[in-house]
């Protein structure tokens, strides 16, 4: 295991060349912007921006060790399909959260991508259950994402094209290996490419030569996935979470319902059938004031959760925010007010995601 | 007109016993996308040092502290359409404040446009 106290990424000086503002995420120096994050955000609406997400964790499980994966997570691995990756999430022993991750299986072995700001904690919880995991700290993961994203990389990497969303398979590019999967988290179509951090530079720089292409930081990223209605780990998501408080209950494989045997398994089906107490909405806040991670939501004097996500929307020129909320007040359409410096914003419960997805998928029309 | 800088980075044109109060064009590229502004209420009082305005970017949101004590007598009524002001014009149309100085001896400890200038070259 690599463990440097800098922990620089192999596109660290790719991003200052572009002059990146460079923060500190998840252990690494990471770019949070460019341009900005509003022209960011809207360039990858429109066009591709190219995301630097190598602080994920990439690693690799012996497809032996399926039937032992599904310990620790609700979905269907042993039934996964060659190329065909699922979203999941490593469950502790009460049912709740420790990761969301995605798992591909491929030709020869299982591919997982885990958050980066609690790698090192899945690793041990694999390691510990006895799931052998090689982890791919050599190889560089970048994100394509937007809606000329496919055009891009076919130009680069020929074959792309034919992916849907949610499938993947191995590419060449100048005599590199690159895993390419048809997916992101940013509510568009695009790619993520894991590439051996050797060679990402190189690729990056062609990936940027196209002038639909643009850098784009995590500032965007986070907006982008907030519009999206997708959750992330650490603020949407953690150990006090279930699947079905976070609204993820179509992680939990049909067949793993009925055999059931993954962690927590008896609580989190009882909340599938019975509802859990609290669930993760979406709310419309109206004005123009931004409500952050950590404000209260009431209904009247009483308070009946709390935002766990928020900030301003750019494509739809709003505030928006996610929130835990009693479920008796998580209804499509109930209004509530968050609580920010001592004034009580208007918010609706609406449903997510905020602006439409644009997936590429199995069966559409392309 | 004098022109009056703070380590927080926020400006200060002190004209008489009226300084207008805002941030400087570092403190904007540092904040990124201004999307909202939380101005002081006429009438308000602020002391030296403490919070005075909020300033929402995309990302996150911040306080801004008032260089000097005073009574604020207008607050810039153009950053609730547009707070993108602070971004395009920090030290003109972006200003957020006006107030009246209760101590002018609190403008001594101020830095000016040069001292400013050398002090940010070295963050």
């Amino acid at each position: 295991m690599r463990e440097s106290p800098d922990r620089l990424l192999p596109l660290d000086a790719l991003h200052r060349r572009l002059g990146a503002r460079m923060v500190l995420f998840a252990g690494y120096q990471m770019p949070i912007q460019y341009d900005g994050i509003i022209a960011e955000h809207l360039w990858t609406r429109a066009h591709a921006g190219l995301f630097d997400v190598s602080h994920m964790g990439q690693l690799l499980v012996p497809t032996a060790e399926a039937a032992l994966l599904e310990t620790l997570l609700p979905g269907d691995i042993i039934g996964l399909g060659v190329g065909v990756l699922r979203y999941s999430l490593l469950l502790n022993a009460a049912g709740g959260i420790l990761d969301d991750l995605m798992v591909t299986r491929r030709a020869g072995d299982l591919y997982l991508v885990v958050n980066g700001a609690v790698k090192d904690a899945d690793v041990a919880v694999l390691r510990d259950a006895g799931v052998t995991v090689d982890r791919r700290d050599d190889w560089a993961l970048l994100a394509l994402q937007g809606p000329t994203a496919v055009t891009v990389l076919e130009a680069l990497v020929p074959g792309v094209a034919a992916l849907r969303f949610m499938r993947a398979a191995g590419f060449a590019w100048q005599g590199h290996d690159l895993w390419i999967s048809r997916s992101g988290y940013t509510g568009e179509d695009g790619f993520e490419i894991s590439v051996p951090a050797a060679a990402a530079d190189a690729l990056a720089t062609a990936l940027l030569a196209d002038a639909e292409v643009k850098p784009i930081g995590l500032g965007a990223r986070d907006s982008l996935r907030l519009e999206a209605g997708l959750p992330l780990y650490g603020h949407d998501l953690d150990p006090a979470t279930t699947p079905v408080m976070a609204g993820l209950a179509f992680a939990i494989s049909k067949r793993r319902k009925l055999e059931r045997g993954f962690p927590g398994a008896e609580r989190v089906m009882d909340e599938l059938f019975n509802g859990a107490a609290r669930r993760r909405v979406g709310l419309a806040v109206a004005g123009k004031l931004p409500a952050r991670e950590g404000a209260a939501v009431f209904v009247g004097d009483t308070a009946v959760g709390v935002v766990t996500s928020g900030g301003f929307a750019p494509s739809l020129e709003a505030p928006i925010a996610m929130a835990y909320v009693d479920t008796a007040h998580a209804a499509d359409g109930t209004a509530l007010t968050i609580e920010v410096r001592g004034r009580r914003l208007d918010a609706t419960v609406v449903p997510m995601p905020f602006k439409p997805k644009n997936y590429v998928r199995e069966g559409a029309v392309a | 007109m004098t022109l009056y800088f703070t380590k927080e980075h926020e400006w200060l044109a002190v004209e008489g016993d009226i300084a207008t109060v805002g941030v400087t064009d570092y403190a904007q590229a540092q904040l990124g996308d201004v999307v909202f502004v939380e101005v002081p209420a006429v009438g308000k009082v602020v002391a030296k040092g403490k919070e005075a305005a909020v300033v929402e970017s995309v990302k996150a949101a911040s306080d801004v502290y008032s260089p000097v004590s005073g009574t604020v007598t207008e607050a810039n009524p153009a950053l609730e359409a547009d707070p993108a002001l602070v971004n395009s014009a920090p030290e003109g149309e972006g200003w957020f404040f006006k107030l009246t100085l209760s101590d002018a001896s609190e403008l001594d400890g101020l830095m000016d446009a040069d001292a400013y200038k050398a002090w940010v070259a070295t963050l």
